[in-house]
């Protein structure tokens, strides 16, 4: 792999770029591979480059039904943090952030991990309550995350409207400054070439039709597009997909797909400087390198594979915006679109072996999976090599939903009194 | 925004009216006491969440305050059928081919 | 010489009404119906922006919404509108407009040293960079890629123009009107058809206000525009919509219009909204969008002066401008030799047409030769001079071998371009529908019908003016069919002249230069050239998508709609495979950049979210409460006196409380009438509690679960006859626990006779609690007796409170004597005010919420949802008294018999003392068994609650710890950035533990 620098920048200006290789090859499927990751999103791709790096696993397929990164990883906000409430989620979130503030370099690929801070906003006395509770918690976790008053909010963000005479005023919010942002193409691109690099097959366009087992019920491959696949493993990185691709090797999943909507703006100057999250009034904000506000909306209320979901969910996440940041009611909305969200009743991811002898799934991530990519394809990685979970993700079963040791981010916040 | 059928005002009406109580015809056990841990959380937790024509629950919140079921594509939400609480679900694959799935 | 590009006479502006705009400060006159954009072009302003990436001068390529290059900042009141179209401002008299994205001036822009640097920056160069030293990304290097990224400044003022919002059902939307929408319309509405036909721009009539080579009925087509339109307005069932853009195309035939009122009216009404969304569910949609024409890639095709073909047509006949003295017309289809045409005649020096194709078809030559044109077939544009403006052009002249040899330079100080027309298939595709590839017209075209929709005329690729007019008429006479089941015959127009334009072309053309040193633009505003997308192809971005993504090309605020054909040919033609194996990428919604406003309406301030009040408001209102929100509601949180801080105003009222009285409004908690012979046995499945033997007259704490186990909310249920239950739920659970009760009722247990009935907003209630509680509402209660013994606490009767019949409750959530009145709503004002009055002859007060939360603290009380949090069993919480030991069945039984549910060392409710008692807790905090843990320390559990005692005078917390209630009286930590706090883990009921005081 010819490494990417300013130097190389440089000399292949001089040859007009001709020279530059391919980033990631597109071979043909061999008929066997040690391990089969199906879908090549950022988790997905990230598990192959772990499993190849790490756990000297070369000989390796990834399959995509359509474009690698073209999924989740192509259609969220980018938010990238680590401030959740339970030791299990903060462990496995932080441990992204680990990575993540070393990922351009590990890569060669500059991901563009921006750590602007993402902040939190509280509107309510029990919203004041939740995010200290979890930056109490989050400080005994060694997880970065801190109070701020209205007035220190709008020194970190200038145009947030704290006037009292707003429906919901900003009682103050949690700042995570190591948060931030990521290219999303980036982090696709940067392991499909660094996974390339390590020997993994890329295979796109090569969606798979169905999952093999044997007699005694282990995998033995998976039917594809492009025919039969021989695979001692195969896990599953489907994101909204999961139950479709899980269904084919018979097992049921407790997740629900739903349409989830993104926006940006048209590209203007520099106008926001940091993440801002409000969960109250439901809005989140950034602006990316390009200029363009990058809003997410809601999730519509029924499961669909459409990939795009209602205006009136769009509505009410610019309501919320121009709400919180009044000037912004004149920017104009450039583009919508919609991704699949797979939901879990504990708004928590699963990553785990099944009770399918060497399946593995890595789902569930709703909302919010972008953030833990590097995270989560390294501790899956280690669950595919060895067949069972690294501490870290050892508490995100499948199991944990029979027994009832859930991992509640959502029921935290829950709202009553 | 979707435009719904509700089987019991006779009326089409948009989503907003509605509440979605997601994938119809998981029944509570009668005697939950009775149930195996396997078979209480499939009750709790496991979803079809199928791609292509599914039967939902429907609640016509801002109307008649009645559920109902629907058959929809999840794929073009399409909905091909509706129809109220309590009637046996219909033949999912029939209405597929119907619908030239 | 003012306006020197105008021509003498013609075009639909009024030359009566001369307007003075400024842009960058400088002042100029344009006329009303001039577009900015037609009004700079008349005054030979060809310069307006920079672009994205290199900061190259860039002009006015369009004259439609598709506009890549020309925009521009619109100033007005102190409001800034960034990236406007100048294409599509309508000029008003004293407009502003700035041009964007250089520093310091449009002129001399420092930032076109990007230019120079190019070979530097090819597509996606910073995915390469950038990487060293780490910290350098975000402190130094995307700082100032920000600050060179971005087009239009950001506005900096909140905005002071609303925006409207409305709802409408038709049975025939047509967008776009051209010829065939146009026709589409007249067809539907004659057969009675509800019509809505809606056009992005300021006037109807599309492509026909800027043809004047063609009639319609004998008329010229601005004419027969003007009868149609006077013919369709005079339809009560018609409903026109100008400057409206049909933008987003949703599931079940819902589309979405934006509707510009104001930003075209000089002085506009300040009652008027500046736009308004429509949002409409229409039976069948006529997509009636057109087509837009393509550049040719060649290069330097960016420069200011080179427009489209049928831009330059449309500023010359519709606007009355001519884009340049001298003209050189490039094309490889039939419809720019039109424009050249017509150039000619309005005296514009044509310099040559030059057009790819080898024998351009010989009528046009004909034409060409009559009016002396030079025309260059097999020739081609190799690439062009002149910074701020094109002044010359290099020809190449098109070898068999496929070679280009030079064919000289050609001055002009204006190009036409037409490499062919795409049709606008966006809301097509936003329906969900498949285009598919024509390879006769070189075009994606739309493929099966998803929704009820249909394109016609351009839009679907049919060109001329008969045919399009023809199919217009059918598609409006169907979609009405389909929507109505009725028709009706109507009289077609015909159309003479207007023939369909053959021809054009895909990709980057073939030239004779220096193929690494030339830029030849396919994507203008993102600065995408050629050589970028076949970068990207060799760098394995073999999916459409990826080459977007990776150069940017179709990202842009046109969405592509000039650069997506070209760039996919170019890839195709990069990755040697088919075009339609590439793909097409998505075209989203928004169709055009639409206003935040818009979407957001009405909903601001208070109508962001309706506003709750509770009778008492008002009086609060005057009385100096504060209020905090819950949920929606406005609920006082506590009632400062005399300057009084939260701190002291809470210690107050917790004091007067229980030493006197209190009075509490606690109409915000849910209520909800359960009724029916199987009310009982419905409360009973719903309820961890037991109903059946509850007498009438009686109350109990109710405790709900989900099916999982979790508590998830609570209230104090009363029996008011065999089959009547009064419920109550929390403040926040009221919706979900009225919807679950439903749900279950309807769903799992249809065969029970009850039925239930939020209540809510039904009743006011007053709480009235404290030693005093007896005294302040004896006077006004008739019909019940008080007293202990006849009403003992945990009870509820029905009488009057002031002559008006209430359920009085006798339960309290303070520990201390109380009372909980509901009345009617309408009476809740009444019964506040003399409770309030009356509470004063007894040194009473009124409480808010803060103080509430102290006085059931300190009883031990738990709130759901601050010391639960949906992960909490009843067994945590210390509340397995609330189980129904005999009860088969219940919501969340099963659930609790999980393995985890019962496990050891789950959290439970304890108290917390500190060992201070000045020192309070903080809510949230985590509690330890260490003094000083390591970081990465599991915590035992976390406070729920905190606060100052007034009753213990010292600090008390609520708490959930695990296995706590086995730890009564050890010592844990709660660590503290100042430091540890230690504490002693308590029963959870701090004050009157033997309950003395609330059976009096």
């Amino acid at each position: 792999m010819k490494r990417y620098s300013f130097l190389e920048l440089a000399k292949n200006a001089f040859s007009a770029h001709q020279n530059w290789g391919r980033q990631w090859r597109a071979p043909e499927p061999k008929a066997e591979y040690d391990v089969v990751i199906v879908g090549a999103g950022g988790h997905g791709l990230a598990t192959a480059y772990y499993l190849a790096k790490e756990h000297g696993i070369r000989n390796i397929a990834v399959l995509e039904k359509g474009w690698l990164g073209g999924g989740n990883t192509g259609r969220n906000t980018t938010i990238v943090r680590s401030n959740y409430l339970w030791e299990e989620s903060a462990a496995l979130y932080n441990h992204a952030i680990g990575l993540w503030q070393n990922l351009s370099q590990e890569l060669n690929y500059n991901v563009m991990y921006s750590a602007r801070g993402v902040m939190m906003l509280a509107h309510t006395v029990h919203d004041v309550q939740v995010a200290q509770r979890h930056i109490h918690a989050n400080r005994l976790a060694g997880v970065q995350n801190e109070w701020l008053t209205p007035e220190q909010a709008k020194e970190y963000c200038p145009p947030l409207n704290i006037s009292k005479n707003i429906r919901y005023p900003v009682m103050g919010a949690a700042l995570q400054r190591v948060g931030g942002t990521a290219r999303h193409d980036g982090v696709a691109w940067g392991y499909a070439r660094g996974a390339d690099d390590l020997g993994v097959d890329i295979i796109q366009n090569c969606a798979v039709t169905g999952i093999r087992r044997s007699a005694d019920g282990a995998v033995e491959g998976v039917e594809t597009a492009k025919g039969f696949i021989k695979a001692k493993k195969v896990g599953v990185v489907a994101a909204g997909h999961t139950s479709v691709v899980m269904d084919m090797a018979g097992v049921r999943l407790p997740l629900e797909s739903f349409p989830l909507q993104a926006l940006v703006s048209e590209p203007v100057k520099p106008a926001f400087p940091c993440v801002v999250m409000s969960n109250t009034i439901h809005a989140y904000i950034s602006q990316s390198d390009k200029g363009e506000l990058v809003i997410g909306a809601g999730t519509d209320q029924f499961v669909s594979y459409a990939q795009a979901g209602g205006i009136h969910i769009t509505n009410h996440t610019i309501d919320a915006i121009c709400e919180l940041f009044p000037h912004f009611r004149r920017m104009r909305m450039l583009r919508n679109w919609g991704g699949i969200v797979d939901t879990t009743p504990d708004r928590s991811p699963i990553l785990s072996k099944t009770p399918v002898q060497g399946l593995y799934v890595n789902c569930g991530w709703g909302t919010g999976g972008f953030k833990a990519t590097p995270g989560s394809g390294h501790v899956f990685a280690h669950t595919i090599a060895k067949d069972e979970p690294h501490p870290i993700n050892a508490p995100f079963t499948i199991e944990r939903f029979r027994t009832g040791r859930l991992i509640d981010e959502a029921a935290a916040a829950a709202v009553a009194h | 925004m979707l435009l719904i059928y509700c089987p019991y005002c006779d009326v089409e009406r948009a989503e907003t009216e509605f509440h979605c109580g997601g994938e119809a015809h998981i029944a509570r056990p009668s005697d939950p006491s009775q149930t195996s841990e396997e078979e209480w959380v499939e009750f709790l937790y496991m979803r079809s969440n199928t791609k292509g024509v599914a039967a939902e629950r429907w609640r016509h919140i801002h109307g008649c305050g009645r559920f109902f079921n629907a058959v929809r594509d999840t794929v073009s939400d399409k909905f091909l059928k509706f129809y109220k609480a309590g009637e046996t679900m219909p033949d999912l694959e029939k209405i597929s081919k119907e619908a030239g799935k | 010489m003012s306006q020197p590009f105008r021509t003498e006479k013609g075009g639909r502006i009024d030359r009566n009404e001369q307007l003075t705009f400024t842009f960058d400060g400088e002042q100029m006159q344009g006329h009303k119906g001039d577009t900015l954009a037609s009004a700079l072009l008349a005054n030979g302003v060809h310069l307006v922006g920079r672009s994205f990436k290199y900061h190259r001068p860039r002009g006015i390529i369009s004259s439609g919404s598709e506009e890549p290059n020309a925009l521009v900042g619109i100033y007005r009141n102190g409001d800034q509108t960034p990236n406007l179209r100048a294409t599509q401002v309508e000029l008003y008299q004293g407009l502003e407009a700035i041009s964007q994205n250089r520093f310091p001036s449009l002129g001399f822009d420092i930032g076109a040293i990007n230019d120079l640097m190019s070979p530097l920056f090819p597509a996606g160069f910073y995915y390469k960079t950038f990487m060293w030293p780490k910290s350098f990304w975000d402190r130094v290097y995307e700082p100032v890629i920000r600050a060179a990224a971005g087009l239009g400044k950001p506005p900096k003022k909140p905005d002071h123009d609303f925006y409207g919002n409305l709802y409408a059902h038709c049975d025939v939307l047509v967008a776009g009107s051209g010829p065939s929408g146009l026709a589409a319309a007249l067809a539907a509405a004659e057969t009675g058809a509800k019509v809505i036909l809606c056009d992005e721009q300021a006037e109807f009539g599309g492509s026909l206000l800027s043809e004047n080579s063609a009639s319609v009925d004998g008329k010229e087509p601005a004419d027969w525009v003007a009868v149609t339109l006077a013919r369709l307005g005079a339809m009560d069932n018609v409903t026109l919509l100008p400057r409206t853009t049909a933008f987003g195309y949703f599931a079940h035939n819902y589309v979405a219009l934006a509707e510009r009122i104001t930003d075209h009216i000089a002085n506009p009404d300040p009652k008027l909204p500046r736009e308004r969304l429509w949002q409409v569910r229409a039976k069948e949609v006529v997509i009636a969008a057109g087509a837009i024409e393509r550049p040719l890639v060649f290069p330097e095709n960016d420069r200011p002066g080179i427009l489209l073909a049928d831009a330059g047509r449309t500023y010359l006949n519709r606007y009355g401008v001519k884009v340049g003295h001298k003209v050189l017309v490039a094309t490889a289809s039939d419809s720019a030799w039109q424009a050249a045409f017509d150039m000619a005649d309005h005296g514009v020096e044509v310099a040559a047409i030059v057009d790819l194709r080898e024998t351009p078809p010989k009528n046009l030559m004909a034409i060409a030769e009559a009016r002396g044109i030079r025309v260059e077939a097999g020739c081609v544009v190799t690439g062009t001079l002149g910074r701020k403006r094109v002044k010359a052009a290099l020809l190449g002249r098109l070898m068999t071998s496929g070679q280009v040899a030079s064919g000289g330079q050609v001055e002009c100080d204006a190009l036409l371009m037409s490499g062919g027309w795409t049709p606008t298939v966006s809301l097509y595709s936003q329906s969900r529908g498949k285009v598919v590839w024509d390879g006769d017209k070189g075009a994606f075209v739309p493929g099966k019908s998803v929704q009820h929709e249909r394109s016609t005329g351009a839009s679907k690729g049919l060109y001329g003016l008969q045919a399009t007019l023809e199919d217009g008429y059918a598609a409006g006479e169907n979609a009405a069919k389909a929507a109505t089941g009725k028709s009706a015959k109507i009289a077609y127009s015909t159309a003479t002249g207007g023939e369909a334009s053959n021809g054009g072309t895909l990709g980057a053309l073939p030239h004779d230069r220096n193929a690494s040193r030339v830029k030849a633009f396919v994507d203008y505003q993102n600065d995408v050239t050629a050589k970028d997308v076949k970068l990207a192809v060799r760098e394995g971005m073999h999916s459409i998508e990826h080459i977007k993504r990776y150069t940017t090309t179709g990202m842009a605020t046109d969405q592509g709609r000039l650069s997506n054909m070209n760039a996919l040919k170019i890839a195709s033609g990069a990755l040697d495979r088919p075009l339609t194996d590439v793909g097409l990428t998505t075209f989203r919604q928004p169709f055009t950049p639409t206003t935040f406003g818009l979407f957001a309406g009405v909903s601001r301030g208070d109508f962001f979210d309706p506003v709750r009040k509770t009778p008492s408001h008002d009086w609060v209102v005057e009385n100096g409460g504060v209020f905090e929100d819950v949920g929606q509601w406005k609920r006082t949180w506590y009632f400062p006196k005399n300057g009084e801080d939260m701190h002291a105003a809470v210690a107050r009222e917790c004091k007067i409380a229980r030493e006197s009285v209190g009075l509490f409004d606690a109409s915000t908690l849910g209520k909800i009438e359960v009724v029916g012979p199987d009310a009982a046995e419905f409360l009973e499945r719903m309820y961890t509690n037991p109903w059946k033997k509850l007498a009438t007259g009686r109350c109990r704490y109710g405790l709900l679960l989900n099916d999982a186990g979790f508590i998830t909310d609570d209230g104090v249920i009363g029996r008011l006859a065999e089959g009547r239950f009064h419920v109550t739920t929390t403040t926040g659970g009221a919706p979900s626990v009225f919807a679950r009760m439903e749900d279950y009722l309807q769903t799992e247990w249809p065969d029970l006779d009850v039925w239930i009935t939020s209540t809510t907003e039904q009743y006011a209630v007053a709480a009235v609690q404290g030693p005093k509680a007896r005294e302040v509402i004896a006077p006004f209660i008739e019909g019940i007796d008080l007293s202990a013994e006849n009403l003992p606490h945990m009870s509820v009767r029905e009488g009057t409170f002031c002559g008006v019949p209430c359920r009085l409750f006798r339960i309290s959530f303070t520990g201390e004597l109380g009372f909980e009145i509901n009345v009617s709503r309408r009476h809740g004002k009444m019964m506040w005010e003399t409770l309030a009055k009356e509470i004063e002859k007894h040194s009473g007060t009124a409480y808010g919420t803060e103080t509430m939360h102290v006085l059931r603290a300190e009883k031990g009380y738990i709130i759901v949802g601050q010391d639960t949090d949906g992960t909490v069993t009843p067994q945590d919480a210390g509340m397995t008294w609330a189980i129904g030991k005999k009860k088969l069945d219940f919501v969340g039984k099963r659930g609790l018999e999980r393995p985890d549910l019962k496990a050891d060392g789950r959290p439970q409710f304890v108290g917390l003392l500190t060992t201070d008692p000045k020192v309070k807790l903080e809510e949230g905090a985590q509690v330890t068994v260490a003094e000083n843990p390591a970081t990465g320390t599991s915590a035992e559990g976390h406070v729920t609650s905190s606060y100052y005692s007034p009753a213990l005078d010292r600090t008390i917390a609520l708490a959930m710890v695990k296995n706590g209630q086995a730890l009564e009286g050890k010592t844990l930590y709660v660590p503290m950035p100042e430091g540890s706090i230690p504490v002693e883990v308590t029963g959870t009921v701090f004050y009157d533990k033997e309950g003395a005081r609330i059976n009096v």
